[in-house]
């Protein structure tokens, strides 16, 4: 199972496995880890799961115009910003690592 | 502060409210209450998403329940609170003392007080049961009348429509969305909705729901039949605040919370659909969102847990229309100036509501930047630029005035 590294903004770290097919978003609301909101469930809409994608780019899809609209006006966006629903996971997925911002609603 | 929290109602409010309490690390027990036999799920879909296989969205698996130490008691009725041993009792006779009560208890669908309103056939919408008749109505093809044309009627109308059904929306008012929306968007959803084939009939009453053993027709004000095999009723909803109000707390059609969720009673916070809460701006309003229960949920949680009290957010939802995925923010005010950025042809527009230059919502549709911007603007009081504002070709934060 793909292993997810989640760096949170009181500095602490978890690994976590998330099945593949789910998101990264998936994985840390299983876990109630802090940060990611998640509020509308994963449907792109709300860009409460704003991350720092700092490692495993390559796994994944480039985001969509529609993901990009949302983070360009996100709080503390950057140029590794992405929203992670939109981070599904699959096999090859390894060394995932993500922080999460501050700002999240 | 170990103290036993009792969670009344298990939606997204209830249920986010739950889990923050374990993720700010409160140690003592917490409890959630649901009237209903299923766990926590997600709303949106009920409308949205009924005909498509998407219909059951759980809001976290059942094992999340117990590796969080949350007590789930489903199906389970808070009848009472006793403020002053500070215990609810329930419908299996049985007293649950807390510490902190959150009351998270929703609104229940508006009935439709006319004659033949209980004929099978006739439905709400609130629940994954409703949705699941729903979708048996969809599926089996039968005309449908929605009596309220407001957002769920809307989204309904369109999966019916995009599933092949024939449908008539019958609103009261002039307009639909005519409490929830600007004229302007109310018009352009409108003329969206006829040319996908749905018949919108506005300034009508319902007086009259024929039918024996099943619904036949729709009948109206002026005499006119609507004939139909399914109808979805669909005016609004009114706030579960009677356990608030017999227990005394302080309501006005909704339970009155302040801007940390709390109620009249230190011991007890309210929070989602059945409060009516401030906003920034100092109205009390009633929100029925998730972005609203959301935000409430965090501040009960800090509330209890005696964490700093949560920054205010802007309030927002979003529906799904056909093609059009609509986010919309702040509350339209009286005789706004509007922008319209974009085409409604297209698909893709935001319309930006200002007083003088000042953000006070928007409503977008399939223009995400153009949301997130409004939102922050109106969050900030940002002053804008109308005439540049409206160029689609000028960068959005190329129109405010610094």
């Amino acid at each position: 199972m793909p292993k997810v590294s989640y760096q949170l903004p009181d500095g602490t770290t978890h690994d976590l496995e998330v099945p593949c097919g789910q998101s990264v978003m998936d994985g840390s609301v299983r876990s109630n880890l802090p940060g990611i909101v998640a509020e509308c469930g994963g449907g792109c809409s709300c860009a409460t799961c704003h991350v720092y994608l700092e490692e495993g780019a390559s796994f994944f899809d480039e985001p969509t115009d529609e993901e990009r609209e949302l983070l360009e006006f996100a709080e503390d966006a950057r140029p590794n910003s992405r929203l992670s629903c939109q981070l599904i996971l699959t096999e090859s997925c390894s060394g995932v690592r993500v922080t999460v911002p501050d700002s999240n609603g | 502060m170990t103290g036993r929290v009792l969670v009344v109602g298990a939606g997204h409010a209830g249920a986010t409210a739950a889990g923050l309490l374990r993720q700010a690390g409160h140690p003592g027990p917490v409890e959630l209450f649901g009237d209903e036999l299923d766990l926590p799920y997600q709303r949106p879909p009920l409308s949205k998403k009924f005909a498509e296989g998407q219909l059951e969205q759980w809001l976290r698996p059942a094992e999340f329940y117990r590796e969080q130490d949350i007590t789930v008691r489903l199906g389970e009725q808070v009848t009472a609170i006793d403020r002053d041993r500070r215990c609810v009792r329930t419908d299996t006779g049985r007293a649950h003392g807390y510490e902190h009560l959150i009351l998270a208890t929703g609104a229940a669908p508006r009935p439709l007080p006319v004659p033949g309103s209980g004929l099978p056939g006739v439905v709400s919408l609130r629940t994954l049961a409703d949705a699941r008749v729903l979708r048996k109505c969809v599926e089996e093809r039968r005309a449908l009348v929605i009596v309220g044309g407001g957002y769920i009627g809307l989204e309904v109308a369109a999966v019916a429509r995009a599933n092949g059904v024939a449908v008539t929306i019958v609103e009261r008012e002039d307009r639909v969305l005519a409490r929830v929306a600007s004229p302007r968007l109310s018009e352009i959803l409108a003329a969206h909705h006829q040319g996908q084939g749905t018949r919108i009939v506005t300034g009508a009453d319902v007086v009259r729901i024929d039918g024996d053993d099943r619904v036949r027709a729709v009948v109206l004000g002026d005499g006119g039949e609507i004939p139909c095999e399914a109808v979805l009723v669909g005016i609004g909803a009114t706030p579960r605040d009677r356990l608030a109000a017999e227990a005394g707390l302080v309501c006005a059609q909704g339970i009155v919370v302040d801007a940390q969720a709390r109620t009249s009673d230190p011991h007890i916070l309210a929070i989602g659909d059945v409060t009516r809460r401030p906003l920034s701006t100092g109205s009390l309003v009633r929100l029925e969102s998730i972005p609203s229960a959301t935000e409430q949920a965090k501040q009960a949680v800090a509330a209890i847990t005696g964490a700093p009290p949560v920054a205010p957010e802007v309030p927002w939802f979003w529906s799904d229309q056909f093609d059009l995925k609509l986010k919309i923010a702040g509350l339209v005010p009286p005789g706004p100036g509007t922008v319209l950025r974009g085409d409604p042809a297209s698909g893709r527009f935001a319309l930006f509501h200002h007083l003088g230059g000042i953000v006070a919502a928007v409503e977008s549709a399939n223009s995400p930047a153009e949301f997130m911007a409004g939102k922050k603007f109106i969050a900030s009081g940002t002053r804008i630029d109308p005439a540049r504002l409206a160029d689609a070709t000028v960068p959005v934060r190329d129109a405010v005035i610094q």
